[in-house]
Order: C-alpha cells, then sequence, then structure tokens
C-alpha cells in the first residue's frame, strides 16, 4: 500500500509541475474511442473579481485548446487487449490533438473504464490529544482506517475521505479546526485490477507521455455530468460505454460507490452482426442511424436495405425491418439496465433519499432509452451530457465524451484523496527515546 | 486473387496512426526552444557562417577594399568635387607669396582631400598673419580670407630689427630702422612682451616727439625714455604714465629737457633726481664757490 501511496503522489507531483507549466492532456482510453484533450490552465488571474464570475466548478480556470478523437483499437471492456495496437490509438489521438493545440504535451491525465473496480467503505478513528483537529489529526485518522484484504494483483485507484466525525457530530466536510475528543473518518476506496494499469503506463510511457493522474471513468462520468445538486442530494451516474457501462454513486458531493458492468453498446452491435448475419461495420452503422429500443407500428413499414457486396444475389438484397432491428437490440439493452440494476441494488441505492439516475455515454444517445431506463432503473431517470467547459468543440460535447470532460475536471480540482496527505510520523520521537534508554541500560 | 490492372496496388492498412518516428519528429517541432532554433537559429547561424567563411578569405577581403576605395576614389574625383584655384583675400604681396608657398597642396585636387583646419593652422602660423579663415567656394574655389597684422613698433631685439604689431607679436623682420621711420622704436630685451605699455608711453610723451629716439625696457621691468643730446628719462615700474607726465609738466614750466641734464630719475616718484653732464657740474659748483678736490 505505501508503494502506491508513492506512485499516486508522484502522479499528484507530476501534476503539479504540469500545472506548473500551464499545460496538460487528458486521455480517455474507451473501448470504443480513444479521445485526447489538450488543457491550458489560465491561472488564477484570468477572471476578475469585478466580473462577478468566479471559479464555478473549476471549468473556468483552464481551457479545451486541442481535442482529437480516433477509433480505439486493441481495448475491449475497457481494458488494453492489444498493446501495440492501443500505444498507436494513443499515439494518433495524442498528435492530433497537440497539433490542433499547437503545444507539445509531457504529462497526461488518462482515465480508463475496466480492470473491475471495487468498492470498499473503510473507516476510522482516532483520540484527539490536543482537543482540536489539525492536518495532523486529519491525516493520522487517513491511515488509521483498517485496510480490508482487497486482493493480491490489486491497486487503489481512489481513497476519498467522505465524511468526517467530530465526537457525534457527523457529516463535516473539513473537521480542521473542530474541537472534540475524537475524530473519524469514512473513506471510499476504489480498487482495479494491476494489470490493466501496468498496461496503460506502459502504453504511455511508450508515447514519451508521463502519466500525471489516473482516474476511474465512471467516477470521471459521475462527475462532469451529475449537476451540482445531484451531486450533493444523491444520484447515480450510469455510463453506457462501449465495451463496459461504469456505474457511480454521489452524495455530497463525494463518489461513495463505483462498479461496472462489462457490457456496453458493442455488444449491442454484436448481436445485430449476428442476427442480422451483416458485418460488424454495418451493423455499427444500421444501430446508429435506425437503432432504438421502443418499437411502433411504423417501424414494421420501414425498410433497411442490407446491402453486401458478397456476389451472392438473394444474400446482397436483404431488407430487414426496423422492428426487426429494435427486437435484436432491446434484449441487449434490457439485459444491460438490469445488470445496472442489480449492482445499484448490492450497493444500496435503493436507500438513498434521492434516486436520481443519469445517463451517459455513448450508448445513452439510443432513442427512447430512457423510457426503457426508467422501467427498470425506477422513475428519476434522465439522459445528462457532459458539463460544457470552455474552449471545448461542438464535437466532443456528447454524452460520449463524459467521461473525458470529467477528467478534464479532475485533472483542475482534483478532491483530496488520502495520498494528499502525509504520513503522520507519530511515535517516532517515543521509540527512539525508549531505544536511548535501553542501550543505555545494556551497556551500564 | 491477383489483381488484372497492375497499377491497382493493395490498399496500405487502414491504419491512421503516425509512425513512432514521426511521432516522435512532430513532438520535437512542437518543442517551443526547437522550433526558435530551427526556424530562427539556424538561418540566422547559417547566413553568418557563410558570409564569414565567404569574407575569411585575405584575396578577397583585399579585392573588396580595393574595389571600395576605387569607388570612393572615382566619386571623390568627379569635377564637380575638384578644387582648381586658390584665392587669397586681404594679403599683401610679400604675405600672399608666402602663404601660396607654404600651402601643403597642389591644384587641382578633391575637395574631399583637402584639411581645411590643418590649412588654416598652416597659414595662421605665419608671423604676419592675424586671422585666416579657409574655405572651398562654389566653382572649384579654394578661398583664403587673412587678416594681416599690422606693424606698430620697430623693436631692436636679440635678432636684430624687428616689427611688431600692437599686442607685441612679431610681423616680420627689418633690414634697416630707416625703411620704417613712421614706426616708434623700443629697444630692451623684454619689450616686446610690453609693446602696448610702451606705445601708451609714446603716446604720452607726443610734446617731445621730435626729440624722442624711442623708450628701452630696462630689466623686463621698468622703461627708459631716450631723448636725443643723450638725454633719458628714468621711469618708475609703477605707473610709469603718471610719471612722465609729471616730467613732462616739469618741462612745461621750467623747460628742463632743454637744460645741460644727462637723466632725469624719476624711479622713485616721492625723490626726483637730476642728474648733471660734467661741465655744468663743474659750472653749478663754481657758482657756489664750492671747491671740489679733483682726483683725477
Amino acid at each position: 500500500m505505501t508503494d502506491l501511496y508513492q506512485s499516486q503522489r508522484a502522479m499528484r507531483n507530476k501534476r503539479q509541475a504540469a500545472m506548473q507549466r500551464g499545460v496538460i492532456a487528458v486521455l480517455d482510453v474507451g473501448s470504443s474511442k480513444i479521445a485526447c484533450l489538450v488543457l491550458r490552465f489560465d491561472g488564477p488571474d484570468s477572471f476578475r473579481d469585478s466580473d462577478g464570475i468566479g471559479s464555478m466548478a473549476g471549468q473556468s480556470s483552464f481551457r479545451v485548446i486541442g481535442a482529437a478523437t480516433t477509433r480505439s483499437r486493441g481495448v475491449r471492456f475497457g481494458e488494453i487487449d492489444a498493446m501495440h495496437e492501443t500505444e498507436r490509438a494513443i499515439r494518433t489521438a495524442v498528435q492530433a490533438a497537440q497539433k490542433m493545440a499547437g503545444v507539445r504535451v509531457d504529462h497526461v491525465i488518462a482515465c480508463f473504464a475496466g480492470a473491475k473496480p471495487r468498492s470498499y467503505g473503510l473507516a476510522g478513528s482516532v483520540d484527539l490529544h490536543d482537543g482540536a483537529v489539525t492536518d495532523n489529526c486529519v491525516a493520522r485518522v487517513l491511515s488509521s482506517c483498517d485496510v480490508p484484504d482487497y486482493g493480491e494483483n490489486r491497486e487503489i485507484l481512489h481513497a476519498q475521505p467522505v465524511n468526517f466525525a467530530v465526537d457525534h457530530r457527523s457529516g463535516l466536510a473539513d473537521p480542521r479546526g473542530q474541537a472534540g475528543n475524537s475524530l473519524s473518518v469514512d473513506m471510499h476506496m476504489l480498487s482495479v485490477d494491476r494489470a490493466p494499469i501496468e498496461n496503460l503506463l506502459y502504453c504511455i510511457k511508450r508515447c514519451d507521455l508521463e502519466l500525471a493522474g489516473i482516474a476511474s471513468s465512471s467516477y470521471a462520468a459521475g462527475i462532469s455530468s451529475l449537476v451540482e445538486d445531484e451531486q450533493e442530494l444523491g444520484a447515480a451516474c450510469i455510463d453506457l460505454g462501449g465495451g463496459s457501462t461504469g456505474i457511480s454513486i454521489f452524495i455530497k458531493k463525494h463518489m461513495i460507490y463505483a462498479d461496472t458492468v462489462r457490457m456496453g453498446g458493442d455488444h449491442v452491435t454484436s448481436d445485430i452482426s449476428q442476427g442480422l448475419q451483416v458485418p460488424m461495420p454495418t451493423a455499427e452503422r444500421i444501430k446508429t442511424f435506425y437503432g432504438g429500443v421502443q418499437a411502433t407500428g411504423m417501424d414494421d413499414r420501414d425498410m433497411i436495405d442490407l446491402s453486401s457486396d458478397t456476389g451472392d444475389w438473394e444474400h446482397d438484397r436483404r431488407t430487414v425491418s426496423r422492428a426487426e432491428v429494435i427486437g435484436v437490440m432491446r434484449p441487449r439493452m434490457e439485459e444491460i439496465l438490469e445488470e445496472v440494476r442489480v449492482r445499484l441494488d448490492a450497493a444500496g441505492f435503493e436507500h438513498l433519499p434521492s434516486q436520481r439516475i443519469v445517463l451517459t455515454g455513448g450508448a445513452s444517445q439510443l432513442p427512447g432509452l430512457d423510457g426503457l431506463a426508467s422501467r427498470i432503473l425506477g422513475q428519476q431517470v434522465r439522459l445528462g451530457r457532459p458539463l460544457r467547459v470552455q474552449g471545448l468543440p461542438q464535437s466532443v460535447t456528447g454524452p460520449g465524451f463524459a467521461s473525458a470532460v470529467g477528467t478534464c475536471l479532475f485533472a483542475a480540482h482534483p478532491q483530496d484523496e488520502w495520498w494528499d496527505f502525509d504520513i503522520p510520523v507519530e511515535g517516532y520521537p517515543a521509540r527512539s527515546l525508549k531505544r536511548a534508554v535501553k542501550w543505555f541500560k545494556d551497556n551500564w | 486473387m491477383r489483381p488484372l490492372n497492375p497499377f491497382n496496388k493493395p490498399q496500405p492498412s487502414n491504419d491512421p496512426a503516425p509512425s513512432r518516428w514521426s511521432y516522435r519528429m512532430e513532438r520535437l517541432w512542437l518543442t517551443p526552444s526547437f522550433r526558435r532554433i530551427v526556424r530562427v537559429g539556424m538561418p540566422s547561424f547559417l547566413v553568418v557562417a557563410s558570409l564569414g567563411l565567404y569574407f575569411s578569405n585575405a584575396d578577397r577581403q583585399q579585392a573588396i577594399a580595393d574595389k571600395y576605395t576605387e569607388i570612393r576614389r572615382s566619386i571623390e574625383e568627379r569635377p564637380e568635387f575638384m578644387v582648381k584655384l586658390m584665392a587669397i583675400d586681404g594679403a599683401s604681396t610679400g604675405l600672399n607669396s608666402a602663404i601660396r608657398e607654404v600651402m601643403p597642396v597642389d591644384l587641382p585636387i578633391s575637395s574631399f582631400d583637402l584639411d581645411l583646419e590643418a590649412m588654416r593652422k598652416q597659414v595662421e602660423s605665419l608671423d604676419a598673419v592675424k586671422r585666416v579663415d579657409v574655405r572651398v567656394r562654389k566653382g572649384g574655389l579654394l578661398q583664403i580670407n587673412v587678416e594681416e597684422r599690422v606693424p606698430a613698433v620697430v623693436w631692436r631685439g636679440p635678432d636684430g630689427l624687428e616689427l611688431l604689431d600692437g599686442d607685441g607679436h612679431r610681423v616680420s623682420a627689418l633690414q634697416t630702422r630707416s625703411a620704417r621711420p613712421d614706426l616708434p622704436f623700443i629697444a630692451g630685451e623684454g619689450a616686446n612682451a610690453a609693446v602696448p605699455e610702451a606705445l601708451a608711453l609714446i603716446e604720452r610723451a607726443a610734446p617731445i616727439r621730435d626729440r624722442m629716439i624711442g623708450v628701452v625696457r630696462i630689466s623686463e621691468r621698468r622703461w627708459d625714455v631716450v631723448l636725443d643730446r643723450a638725454q633719458r628719462i628714468m621711469l618708475p615700474p609703477r605707473d610709469a604714465a603718471r610719471a612722465l607726465d609729471r616730467v613732462l609738466a616739469l618741462n612745461d614750466a621750467q623747460d628742463l629737457l632743454a637744460r645741460d641734464v644727462t637723466h632725469i630719475d624719476i624711479r622713485n616718484p616721492d625723490r626726483p633726481t637730476l642728474r648733471m653732464s660734467s661741465d655744468a657740474l663743474a659750472f653749478m659748483r663754481e657758482m657756489q664757490g664750492i671747491q671740489v678736490k679733483n682726483n683725477q
């Protein structure tokens, strides 16, 4: 754990260095596309107080100066499957974004969806010696959390203090300076498989870039597509991606649960491809142009040409009605959403005060999905799009870029994590004093 | 299946990814310092280096310097810039020829080659010239305007007779005194340094002008007025003019200078003294009945 603590700290330092230089890249390694955004930090002087615009949710202090998207290759279920393919795809995206930005970027903050994230709730408690909470006390209480056995070959991606309590007053966001006798903390820890992270690190290193931070894409999608009151009152964000579907639950502006369902839009495409016996690109095209989940009478008469070039006249001139396409797509979407429902139930989402669910991600653009989702997930479902950030091109404002934009926000205003606090050096003087006394006793 | 059209090459794989090296080159090119070096540093270095290489050859340097001087020469020697004549105004004939002799230039000459200041100094170094200005006038004329020194006194100095102007500056040598009988005469070592004083004395002595031979500077300190019949008026170093006035007043009243007196000594103004000739002295003693034992 200390290894990871050190490496996460090193990433924080690199992020600081990148902020100093003013340019940082954000890389969203998804299963269907790889997006790269180049951010330029303006520094705090770009807005005057008299303008009346403060730094709202961090979007004013940076500007997107380069954006590029490329078709992802070699990524399955949000995890890197073919390293060199992925490396080339990352290179394409980074080079195009750099070219648009006109600057060279050296530091990159990546987000990825896969690697089987698992959430843990941690609790820790310490006694306060001097009656008031100091920075050191916060660090002590964070390190006092008993870490569960999260398994071999797992890494901790996020470890965020969610709630502080001083004595019996709970729900404190920042306990420093409060008086009390004991401080306790609730921490949310997200662990992921080690291998996908190492693969990603390797790919990024092969592109001559330095990793300055890493985020889970379900977390990133949550911070960009949930609006402020949803984050405050409690909501779940469902990021329907290509290879996997991310789930994140927020309350009081903190993520308290994250999970992924290893199914996504690509599975819908492969269903169409198998069901209609068309190649994958054609299936993708049919999905995006004619896809839906709610068949109407009109759709029976809406015929789609399945033109192909095999030479077999009968095979090349097939047509299919839109209702049939919907009939192929709907069960898969239902399956995904039901799986999401299962995960939300397992997380205890029904106990939250607010049952708001936000659908985002590329697959959420499917017409009629909100109706289907409200039948499965509950009544309060809406479709979400990422926050608007300055300088973002129109082409990357769609819901498919929720996690990329969220990673921008994460880059600009990261939440406090466990490694932002120094490890307390408690007990060290006492122990060394004891050792000195022992040495004296042994020798005289 | 092999395509029938040989020019219909199989399509390369549809991979938009840049190669690792092109990616690196692109990143290098986007590095600001590298960009500056390539776009500003290298061209300027190339220009400087090629120029340096070109001019490092001594023959080329020589050729370029020669060409430069040749072009310069050809411009300087255009007829518009040539000075063909010298005109000297305000100089007497002798001075005119002296100036022409000392002038260090051979006409015609380009006006770029004339050093007017040096020429002015050269002409001014002549004794007879008080002030000169030299300029090149339109039409290739070198105009020299001279103001001559006017001789005011004749001085017998250690080198013979000389003419001095009112300030005591040498004008020229003089062969004989009779060549300039109109000018007053001064003598004595250091007299040339006090010419204005001498001139003032001579002006005061106008009533006895016809008897005066000249004034003599004694010990570079005071003046003697020398008259004919070997008479001398010895003046004090200070207030010489007033002392002379007193002597002249005495002369008016008592006709002093007509008497048999050799020296009128007024060096001490409080005690004017007369020195008589020996005959007059003897005669006076005889009148007074004084017997003096004559040692001789």
